[in-house]
């Protein structure tokens, strides 16, 4: 086949830019060789490069606390936990090829981020999932909905991860735009952590796992586009998922890794076999001779270009010490693995592909990747107009309902709040008996065996709140993890985060993205818990709007002592019912509105951080002193929500609440207020003057709601409803909505 | 004596350490992995064929497996009298191999299901569940096909013969169609082979054996396993 002559037109066509071109024209010396270009457009591509999004991601907190590896220093973050073990954990957006090929395109995202956290030498312990649909009466929505759901789940299921939490909401804004959001956490030991890194001259270099065919050619770049009506003819960009070679590939990766027998180690994801070479070699300021004849395909005829840009999954890159390559292949053989040595490692820093006794692509690593010559730009920023509008809501022109009884009900049922078991009982939540609390909670519990300890991990973030007020809303997505993973009873740790954006090339969008990353950079600087690692989506368009800007957070805390994982739900009836914090009757970008009146509209909750703090505080002391018997903390959908979810997130035993909340000016704007730092606790009757003598010396405002009871959820006397009758409000409405044919 | 159960790693297994865990951490008896290309029970005492997706389920459920080169010996150790407990992918396979009849089925809603289900325990007088001291114990289920199926005269073969040892029930044991989450004939949960030393059960004991997990039931089958060793 002969190969199109490389100029500025193909280029255009690869996504590159004139001036892009330029500069790698300029850099090479010379025209590149269309191998070239190929490599160079999907390393420049946004997807790779992070060029629109590194200088801003660069403000954020990512050092300290108890981070053992910073931020793009490896494939994922890395957090110590003491006992001699470390904690590795990301999240990563699979957006694009869930947009035309949902079972798929979320298979392979897990897949992808599974791999990120086993390449470091960490054996995947809990997987989570952010996921963003429209609504569903549309029935385009259902069909990605059912398929993303599957497709996570028969990826995490038969690799073996239990998926344990995260969240799903449902709004017009990620119509044509799905957001799926895949974050896995592993466990390794401190003195076993791997490096994606090439050095030492001489070292071989192999292909390890799945054949190479022609599947997800220019996968980065799409994601690193709007989607369109064109999006559908894309679909062959993406790739396919085999969790049965990942599962091997696992074992495999993590025996070579025990025995000592590497010097490096990287996944291929996004730009395959071009990407693990360039950024491992620059890593290591070293080069590769890689010999393409020596891949295993699986399709016949390919090209140098296809094999470079070949995004199949469950492959990586193992650069082994020298000597090792034996022993290496018993084991990949034992696992009835591909294991090939491709090339080998020069001191030289030129990335060397030959093929066909051809020498395809010679370019500098460095040129190529993030950190080194991959472009960095700033773009306009402006404030988007809507904000000066959208922010102004008076409450007076909101009309009281007449039957708040029925209202909640509405929003109980909403599919934003209802319970999401519907999509978590098709997750496997439980292997490798590690699951202390699993889907359904403020945030999940996993303990590590063989220490006293568990960690806490969540994803938050609503979408609708950093639309109305990006920076703010930002703070509060941080916040609301933080208190989440407290009320488990852990201390916050450090974060991942997953930005989904729009295109970064509009100022409106480009401003909206600095806004919600320094709101995240101060959250995140004051909780101590600084950003590990994560991921930058653009481009979460389609041609009638952007997706809400949704910076979805995911965070992890660690637990020292599992005798202190405390849960949501009431334990017992005749136990004392506590608000800790304060409310400001603040229904702006609620539930309530969206709902009862269909409006997105006003202030967002204000959130002070000091506040927050303060309230992470008591309550992590009154969990130590086993004061109380659960915690549940107030978001979407208000206290009268928190409180029922109090009373029945516990199928099996639900337990009753009779409970007086004050009101300021109207019951609906106290009862479905969405104030921040908020939470919910249960305590027995003789734990009240400890609880009262500890609650008021901190600095948070408590109120006394109430008792637990025995069937009935009852508010002020005035509204009252079965639990059985919620309980099949709360469990069955998305099911309800899934069965419409 | 110290029991030791054998845990049979096929490729693709994935509740191998659960088990081992639960057998040997938790219990306190021997265990050992038992890899699958090596035709060597290594002197175990009771062979548990684990949960997961071996060679990916990519075909019907463990017909591969049932040809690694290990389920020879472990069909020799079940004729002699051995006993032998599949559990979820586990059972699957000897269903493939015919050490215990029937097939299954895809989960009648063609879900994965994962959660807590409560099991009436049918049979008590049994090598597996000989100490189990209650009616009804409570064993969560992770499967996307156990929807156990079985021609008429097998089914009524292992009604007569008390072979159904697990019924999918509430929690009070009433076995209802809204107990079964999978469409399983008769609510079927789990069965034994004619002989009662075969065991294939589609919930997770192995994740019911440790209160830090706030489920502690399955364990009861494991103890009844040891004690009718010990016998």
């Amino acid at each position: 086949m002969k190969e199109p002559e490389v100029n500025l037109e193909l280029a255009l066509e690869h996504g590159l830019t004139e001036e892009e071109y330029n500069i790698i024209c300029e850099r090479l010396g010379r025209t590149p060789t269309f191998t070239e270009l190929g490599i160079f457009s999907v390393m420049w591509s946004e997807h790779c490069s992070y060029k629109n999004s590194i200088a801003l991601i660069k403000t954020l907190p990512r050092s300290g606390g108890r981070l053992l590896v910073g931020a793009g220093e490896e494939n994922a973050g890395l957090v110590d936990i003491g006992d001699g073990l470390a904690i590795a954990f990301k999240i990563e957006s699979h957006n694009h090829p869930s947009a035309v090929e949902p079972y798929q395109g979320a298979a392979t995202g897990v897949g992808g981020i599974l791999r990120d956290i086993f390449t470091m030498g960490a054996r995947p312990i809990a997987c989570l999932n952010s996921l963003r649909f429209g609504t569903l009466d549309d029935p385009r929505t259902r069909y990605l909905f059912e398929g993303v759901v599957k497709g996570i789940a028969d990826y995490g299921n038969c690799f073996g991860v239990p998926t344990v939490g995260g969240e799903v909401y449902f709004d017009d804004s990620y119509k044509y735009n799905p957001l799926v959001n895949a974050m896995a956490i592993g466990i390794v030991d401190t003195n076993r952590i791997a490096s994606a890194v090439a050095k030492s001259e001489g070292s071989p270099v192999m292909i390890v796992g799945s054949s190479t065919g022609r599947d997800g050619i220019h996968g980065a770049t799409f994601a690193s586009e709007e989607i369109s009506e064109k999006s559908e003819s894309k679909r062959p960009s993406v790739q396919v998922g085999d969790p049965f070679t990942e599962k091997l590939l696992l074992e495999a990766t993590l025996e070579i890794i025990k025995e000592d027998l590497i010097v490096g180690i990287q996944d291929m994801g996004a730009a395959g076999i071009s990407c693990s070479t360039s950024e491992m070699s620059a890593k290591g300021k070293s080069g590769m001779d890689i010999n393409l004849d020596i891949v295993p395909l699986r399709e016949e005829n390919m090209t140098a270009y296809e094999i470079m840009l070949s995004e199949s999954q469950e492959r990586m890159l193992v650069v082994v010490k020298k000597g090792k390559e034996k022993r290496v292949k018993e084991i990949f053989n034992k696992w009835d693995l591909n294991c090939e040595i491709i090339g080998y490692v020069t001191d030289e820093p030129l990335l060397k592909i030959k093929y066909h006794n051809v020498l395809k692509a010679n370019i500098p690593p460095y040129d190529l990747v993030l950190g080194g010559g991959a472009p960095v730009y700033y773009r306009d920023a402006k404030e988007p107009e809507y904000l000066k509008e959208i922010t102004k809501l008076d409450y007076n022109e909101i009309p009281e309902p007449e039957c708040i009884s029925e209202v909640f009900e509405k929003i109980l049922s909403s599919p934003n709040i209802a319970s999401k078991n519907w999509v978590y009982e098709q997750y496997d939540s439980m292997v490798r008996t590690n699951t202390v609390v699993g889907p359904g909670s403020d945030a999940a519990v996993i303990r590590i065996k063989g220490t006293q300890k568990a960690i806490a991990a969540t994803t938050d973030c609503n979408g609708r709140y950093v639309y109305l007020n990006p920076k703010e809303g930002t703070k509060i997505a941080v916040a609301e993890s933080a208190r989440n993973v407290v009320c488990s009873g852990a201390i916050p740790l450090a974060i991942t985060n997953c930005l989904n954006f729009g295109n970064p090339y509009k100022p409106e969008m480009y401003w909206t993205f600095k806004k919600a990353i320094e709101g995240m950079g101060e959250a995140c600087r004051f909780f101590n818990t600084p950003v590990t690692g994560g991921n930058v989506s653009f481009y979460n368009e389609s041609p009638d709007r952007a997706v809400y800007p949704t910076p979805v957070i995911g965070m992890v805390g660690l637990i020292e002592n599992i005798d202190n994982v405390t849960t949501a739900e009431f334990k017992d009836s005749g136990d004392l019912i506590y608000l800790l914090g304060e409310d400001y009757e603040e229904i702006g970008g609620s539930e309530y509105l969206k709902i009862q009146h269909n409006i997105v509209k006003g202030k967002i909750p204000k959130i002070d951080l000091q506040t927050e703090k303060d309230l992470h505080n008591l309550i992590l002391e009154l969990i130590k002193r086993k004061i109380i018997k659960s915690a549940h903390d107030i978001s979407e959908g208000g206290i009268m929500v928190a409180l029922a979810e109090c009373c029945i997130i516990n199928k099996e035993k639900p337990i009753g609440a009779k409970v007086h909340l004050p009101v300021k000016t109207r019951e609906d704007l106290s009862f479905f207020s969405e104030s921040q730092s908020r939470v919910i606790v249960s305590l027995s009757q003789e734990n009240k003057d400890a609880f009262e003598q500890i609650a008021s010396k901190s600095f948070t405002p408590y109120t006394f709601l109430g008792e637990t009871t025995d069937k009935i959820f009852s508010v002020n006397d005035q509204y009252q409803f079965k639990l059985e009758h919620l309980i099949k409000l709360y469990y069955s409405s998305i099911s309800e909505k899934m069965n419409i044919v | 004596m110290k029991i030791k159960f054998g845990i049979v790693v096929f490729p693709g297994a994935n509740c191998d350490h659960d088990a081992y865990y639960a057998t040997k951490k938790v219990l306190g008896y021997d265990a050992e992995f038992l890899w699958h290309k090596e035709p060597d029970l290594k002197g175990s005492n009771a062979i548990l064929l684990p949960g997961g997706f071996s060679y990916g389920d990519y075909l019907r459920t463990g017909a591969i497996a049932r040809f690694s080169p290990i389920m020879d010996e472990v069909i020799k150790f079940a004729n002699s009298g051995g006993i032998v407990i599949g559990i979820c992918n586990g059972f699957q396979i000897l269903l493939e191999t015919g050490l215990l009849p029937g097939i299954m089925q895809k989960n009648i809603n063609l879900k994965f299901i994962c959660k807590d289900v409560y099991l009436r325990v049918e049979n008590k007088n049994t090598l597996f569940t000989k100490l189990v001291d209650k009616n009804v114990i409570k064993i969560p289920i992770a499967h996307g096909e156990g929807n156990y199926y079985a021609d008429e005269k097998t089914l009524s073969e292992l009604e007569k013969n008390n072979q159904v040892v697990f019924r999918y029930s509430d929690s009070k044991g009433d076995v209802t169609p809204e107990s079964n989450p999978n469409g399983s004939l008769n609510n079927i949960a789990g069965i034994i082979n004619k002989e009662g030393n075969v065991l294939g059960m589609m919930p997770h004991p192995e994740r019911a054996c440790d209160t830090a997990l706030s489920r502690t039931d399955g364990a009861l089958i494991f103890k009844s396993i040891a004690e009718s060793i010990y016998k």
